[in-house]
């Protein structure tokens, strides 16, 4: 039986300043664990980006993190806005953030394109005034 | 992992037992284990945190004492740029020179000339070569041995040339045995002036396949309470110095990064700064930056534990000194070569990937460790009290799971304030 590690999250939305938090707290885990840099490297991107985005647009939400020896499973959920256009929203370079997070280094749409980059699994679900949820899987 | 020396060393008659540096170490390497502080060698990066907060002194550097130069013929001190910060009411760094002299060196090859062709051949490098981006300074050694346990992955962005202080004892060497050519290697011994004990453990775990080249580590303090006794302000210096403004800046935190020429650049100092940086780095978080410059001591070098001035007013004095300088004193040393950058500085070794405390080489069985360390750490009080011996509740369940610790350890967590359990 292969073992699984959970790990859950509160991202809080209010503070964008520890935004980031969740997913270094993974990445650290990960390395513990003796995951290659690459893996390491490619979920805490992956996540990263997500994170992020929970946190500009959605006001937070939680994360749900589950890691076997073959893959790491990373669900992130949101009761926020929701995305209107999907497609457009996976191009890259397409960015909703507001002005003072792109004063910050933020938005400049590579967000959700990214998460797919790093991904081997990308799911992204999302209905307007309810909420959205990912759902990313990295093979290690 | 072969034994690694470490500089940062505990005086345990001295240890009162207080949980004062469990909370500051960036790695979480102390336990205190019947009443006295322990360091775990495998995790230790010699940051020198715990030596800079306690409260009792019982921590301490290690270093090479001045007299184990007495056996060599021709003594040879490389002083770090941060040494010119240390002294009160000085208005010319050649005065710190002469009193290297004046104490019984026979040559002096200042670390902040030898930082100056450094600087040279980091703009060169960065010129010409395709090392990712953003490229990380390899001069502080708690970082290299940072990123090897924490951040394996960015270890190729560290940039592979010799620090300044090996720069300098290289250039020494040659210069030395140019001119008195009566002297063969052994009668040279090379003596760094240190600012920390990181650069102290860094010389004595010298890399694999690189020969010493610098013999003694010593400690800034106490060449300083040697010179102040022996620097005769009155009179002129006969010896001088033969760096600038940018070798001198390099001894605080940001002068290694402006003297580059290039303004997509981030400097941080402070351990947990610095961290958090690397993190971002490893986000892909920075993308526009061709160069990032990281000390562990707050300030840079003026921060490291074996100085005496404090790290801000050594700064302030440190920019008087420079203040009638040149830039650089490069244009005629015989040392940098026309262009490129010379072969035996360059570090062919890369950084090695040690992952820290990682339980086991079974994937699967690590995973269940984890597991059952976070199922024990939900049983905590969570207050990080420190009265267990380990720096948080989640350490300590780390400590109870992988290395048999009992729970009763923790005075907190049967009391009904604090149980947890349902």
């Amino acid at each position: 039986m292969g073992e699984i590690l959970k790990l859950h999250f509160d991202v809080d939305g209010d503070d964008f300043t520890s935004a980031g938090e969740a997913s270094a707290e993974v990445k650290k885990k990960l390395r513990l664990l003796g995951y290659s840099p690459e893996t390491v490297r490619r979920v805490s991107i992956a996540m990263y980006e997500g994170e992020i985005n929970m946190v500009i647009h959605a006001g937070g939400g939680v994360a749900d993190v589950e890691i076997s020896e073959d893959c790491i499973k990373i669900v992130l959920e949101d009761h926020g806005p929701g995305i209107e256009n999907i497609e457009l929203a996976m191009s890259e370079g397409y960015s909703t953030a507001a002005d003072a997070v792109r004063s910050l280094g933020f938005g400049a749409g590579m967000g959700i394109p990214n998460m797919k980059r790093y991904t081997d699994s990308f799911n992204l679900e999302s209905t307007v005034g309810v909420g959205t949820k990912v759902t990313l899987v990295i093979n290690t | 992992m072969d034994k690694y020396l470490h500089s940062v060393t505990l005086v345990a008659d001295k240890c009162h037992g207080c949980t004062h540096c469990l909370n500051y170490c960036p790695t979480e390497a102390i336990r205190i284990k019947d009443g006295k502080a322990t360091i775990n060698s495998d995790r230790c990066i010699d940051c020198g945190q715990c030596i800079r907060v306690c409260r009792n002194k019982a921590k301490k550097s290690i270093y090479d004492p001045f007299e184990a130069l007495k056996k060599y013929k021709f003594k040879v001190a490389l002083p770090a740029p941060t040494l010119y910060g240390q002294f009160d009411n000085l208005d010319d760094v050649d005065y710190v020179v002469q009193g290297l002299y004046d104490i019984g060196f026979d040559y002096v090859y200042e670390v902040s000339r030898a930082a100056e062709i450094v600087t040279e051949y980091t703009r060169r490098f960065l010129k010409q070569s395709n090392l990712p981006r953003p490229v990380i300074s390899s001069a502080c050694p708690v970082i290299l041995r940072l990123i090897s346990l924490r951040f394996p992955s960015l270890s190729s962005h560290v940039m592979p040339l010799m620090s300044p202080m090996e720069v300098a004892a290289i250039n020494a060497k040659e210069l030395v045995i140019q001119e008195h050519p009566d002297l063969t290697a052994d009668d040279i011994g090379i003596a760094f002036i240190s600012p920390c004990p990181a650069k102290v453990s860094y010389v004595k775990n010298h890399p694999e396949n690189r020969q010493p080249i610098i013999d003694c580590v010593l400690s800034m303090k106490e060449i300083y309470f040697m010179m102040i006794s022996k620097m005769k302000r009155g009179e002129q210096p006969q010896n001088t110095s033969s760096s600038g403004v940018v070798g001198l800046s390099w001894a605080t935190s940001g002068g290694e990064s402006t003297a580059i020429f290039n303004d997509k650049y981030l400097a941080a100092d402070g351990i947990e700064n610095v961290i958090k940086v690397l993190d971002q780095i490893e986000n892909n978080a920075l993308p526009t930056l061709e160069f990032v410059e990281l000390n562990s001591c707050p300030g840079g070098c003026v921060g490291g534990v074996m100085t005496v001035a404090n790290p801000f007013i050594a700064r302030a004095r440190l920019q008087g000194l420079r203040r009638y300088l040149p830039v650089t004193r490069t244009s005629k040393a015989k040392e940098l070569t026309k262009d490129g950058v010379p072969e035996n500085l360059i570090i062919h070794t890369p950084l090695g990937q040690r992952s820290i405390g990682s339980f086991s080489n079974d994937t699967n069985l690590s995973i269940a460790v984890m597991a059952q360390i976070e199922e024990v750490s939900k049983l905590l009080p969570q207050i990080d009290c420190g009265a267990c011996g380990a720096p948080t509740c989640h350490a300590f369940a780390e400590d109870v799971v992988c290395k048999n610790v009992s729970m009763d350890e923790c005075p907190l967590h049967k009391l009904p304030k604090f149980s947890r359990e349902d």
